[in-house]
């Protein structure tokens, strides 16, 4: 398995791609903390950012990657090794690179300019983030066997999940707006992991905001360590299910 | 010639008779008088009653002389938890450098530990105030000097009073108190062109300052931080609060200010940080809010739709969620020359002013002032993208709250 890993970074590092997204991240996170005076608001700038840009790449690039590494898989399978660990490993590889990534272009300048409890909740939730799409970039490349149709689910699950999904629960809140639907939001809001991942950071934030109206509900309901806790474990749940499930397929796939 | 001689010999004589008649009074464990009590008795008006260092039980003792009660090395008041402590009934009284504590509570009277009833020219310098109801309590009141206090109250949530309560007072001063853990740190009630200024009032049950119909108030350089609503002022004309801090009032009912049915005031040079509401107006007329800065507050400025006139100029908004939201599109106010963090505008003229006018209310804020739920969506790309369209093209915010001339460097202080 880590065998397989060391190709795949060997590989990936002689792809500009990732190199180019790494300074990408650097050059954008310095730029934000050394414009902005407050790096608080600095950090609003990149959570933005971050929510889009980190799921996009980890979509586009790992279902392209693994595309392009098809044949290489297919000779991986011809020996004696098992699917499982054909599969992680290459998974490990991906992942584990993306990760780098952004502990350089993020993690970096987070040291350098702002270290401080709300920049580091940004840095892991962007983590998380790039885990869990890549998990879900590997089930939709596992699932479609054409390249086209692949890229395709792929950029459809970031686009619900970054914009689609927030359109429909602000429509759902629209129309039922004569119901208490708190509780509703919130459970709706965990089902998504870039709006948890955004909430994550924002109740450090917006600490102000949140303090007041039903937004006091949400903060004692996920601003305790146990809401933490929960909303970190929802985050795993998405990573390492799309992941077994990706597993199983390719285990019983025909290539 | 002779005459005024005279006069002024007699003059000099009656001066000196007085200054002999003035006696002092000690107060001790081992002196003549073992008991406050006791020296009241003993003295008359414009004596000065010394009270050494110790503890005396002081159940209600009532001051009705004109007289100065002096603590020397901070002796202790104690109510022990059944009357008030000190009443004062007499005017000129001076009470300076007790530590008074442990006064009774209840529903049925506002119990104090230093009361001053019908009294004018009254002092009260120097104490501490520990574990009282009410703290000072003035009523019916004038010319009273409240300075150099500390109060500290009971902080149950139900059982507590107000640190200085003013009722019906004028020309009141208080300044350099701190005020902890009552109901309301200060509060006024018909108390007139009174001046608070330095004190401190924090983490207090509910406001941090509570006025209501008491005009021509001057309020400088208090800090209110941390209360359980903030402050709240009300049914009032032609105040002036100037240098004031306002700060961490979080809640879901809290704000840094509250001003209900206030007009013709100025809000000058405060600071308004990590406040859920920074400012809200409500049915407010004629207020000038300058050179005030709100940093990191939820919402910047409430601002509902029955206020006109209100004039908005010079303010630095830096960090807020929100900086402005309002209820309705009608809009009588004014903001000009601002800066706010927000802007993305231009400046082609380098002239340090923003060429596009800026507009402080987002669709967003308007979402969530009919949907307060939709705050889980806050800075989701979804509702980025809304505020951006309809920045460029606006239909649901009110076209007409802008500022036409927004700073584009924030305002040094």
């Amino acid at each position: 398995m880590l065998k397989v890993t060391k190709y795949v970074l060997h590989d990936i590092v002689r792809n500009k791609i990732l190199i180019a997204y790494t300074v990408f991240l650097f050059v954008l996170s310095c730029c934000m903390f050394y414009l902005d005076e407050n790096p608080d608001k600095a950090v609003s700038s990149l959570l933005t950012i971050i929510n889009i840009i980190v799921p996009l790449v980890s979509m586009i690039f790992t279902t392209s990657y693994f595309y392009n590494s098809y044949e290489f898989i297919e000779l991986l399978v011809a020996q004696p090794l098992k699917r499982t660990n054909i599969l992680l490993g290459e998974y490990l590889g991906i992942a584990g690179s993306l990760t780098v990534a952004l502990i350089i272009g993020l993690g970096i300048p987070i040291c350098m300019y702002a270290l401080n409890p709300l920049a580091l909740t940004l840095f892991y939730t962007g983590i998380l983030l790039s885990l869990i799409f890549t998990s879900l970039a590997f089930l939709c490349s596992v699932a479609t066997r054409d390249k086209a149709k692949g890229m395709g689910l792929s950029l459809l699950i970031w686009f619900f999940f970054s914009v689609i999904y927030d359109g429909l629960i602000l429509g759902i809140l629209y129309s039922f707006s004569d119901y208490p639907l708190e509780k509703t939001v919130l459970v709706l809001t965990a089902f998504n992991p870039i709006d948890l991942g955004r909430i994550i950071v924002m109740l450090q934030m917006d600490v102000s905001a949140l303090m007041g109206y039903t937004g006091a509900l949400y903060k004692t309901i996920l601003g305790t360590n146990w809401g933490i806790f929960i909303s970190i474990a929802i985050l795993l749940v998405w990573f390492i299910i799309p992941l077994l499930v990706c597993v199983k397929i390719f285990k019983k796939k025909n290539l | 010639m002779v005459r005024r001689i005279v006069f002024l010999f007699i003059l000099l004589i009656s001066q000196c008779c007085i200054a002999l008649a003035q006696q002092k009074l000690i107060v001790g464990l081992k002196e003549k008088y073992t008991t406050i009590e006791k020296a009241l008795a003993a003295s008359k008006n414009g004596d000065e009653i010394i009270v050494k260092k110790g503890i005396y039980p002081s159940l209600n003792t009532v001051i009705n002389k004109s007289i100065t009660l002096t603590g020397q090395g901070q002796p202790v008041l104690d109510g022990k938890g059944k009357d008030e402590v000190l009443t004062i009934l007499a005017n000129g009284v001076t009470v300076n450098g007790f530590i008074i504590k442990n006064t009774n509570n209840g529903s049925s009277k506002d119990y104090a530990g230093i009361r001053v009833f019908k009294a004018n020219n009254v002092k009260i310098i120097n104490n501490t105030l520990q574990n009282t109801f009410f703290g000072i309590y003035l009523s019916d009141a004038d010319d009273v000097l409240v300075s150099n206090n500390n109060l500290t109250g009971t902080g149950h949530p139900t059982q507590s009073g107000n640190g200085i309560h003013l009722w019906q007072c004028n020309r009141i001063k208080i300044e350099n108190n701190t005020i902890r853990r009552h109901r309301d740190g200060i509060y006024f009630e018909f108390a007139k062109q009174s001046l608070i200024q330095n004190n401190l009032s924090e983490q207090n049950n509910r406001y941090g300052l509570h006025f209501m119909f008491s005009d021509d108030d001057k309020y400088i350089g208090n800090t209110f931080r941390n209360n359980g609503s903030g402050v709240a002022v009300m049914y009032t004309k032609r105040i002036t609060m100037l240098k004031n801090v306002f700060e961490k009032n979080t809640g879901s009912s809290s704000y840094g200010l509250l001003l209900k049915d206030i007009s013709d005031s100025r809000i000058e040079y405060n600071k308004f940080s990590l406040n859920t509401t920074g400012i809200y107006f409500e049915g407010c007329s004629r207020i000038n809010v300058t050179n005030n800065d709100f940093f990191q507050n939820g919402w910047a400025i409430r601002l509902l739709a029955n206020c006109e006139s209100d004039h908005f100029e010079n303010n630095n908004f830096k960090g807020n969620t929100f900086d402005l939201s309002t209820n309705g599109t009608h809009f009588q106010n004014k903001f000009i020359n601002n800066y706010w963090d927000k802007y993305e505008g231009y400046d082609m003229d380098r002239n340090k002013i923003g060429d596009v006018p800026y507009r402080p209310v987002s669709l967003y804020s308007q979402v969530l002032e009919k949907m307060p739920y939709a705050v889980m969506l806050m800075r989701s790309l979804m509702v980025n993208l809304l505020d951006k369209a309809e920045k460029a093209i606006p239909s649901i915010t009110p076209e007409i709250i802008k500022d036409e001339q927004p700073r584009m460097q924030s305002i040094a202080r």
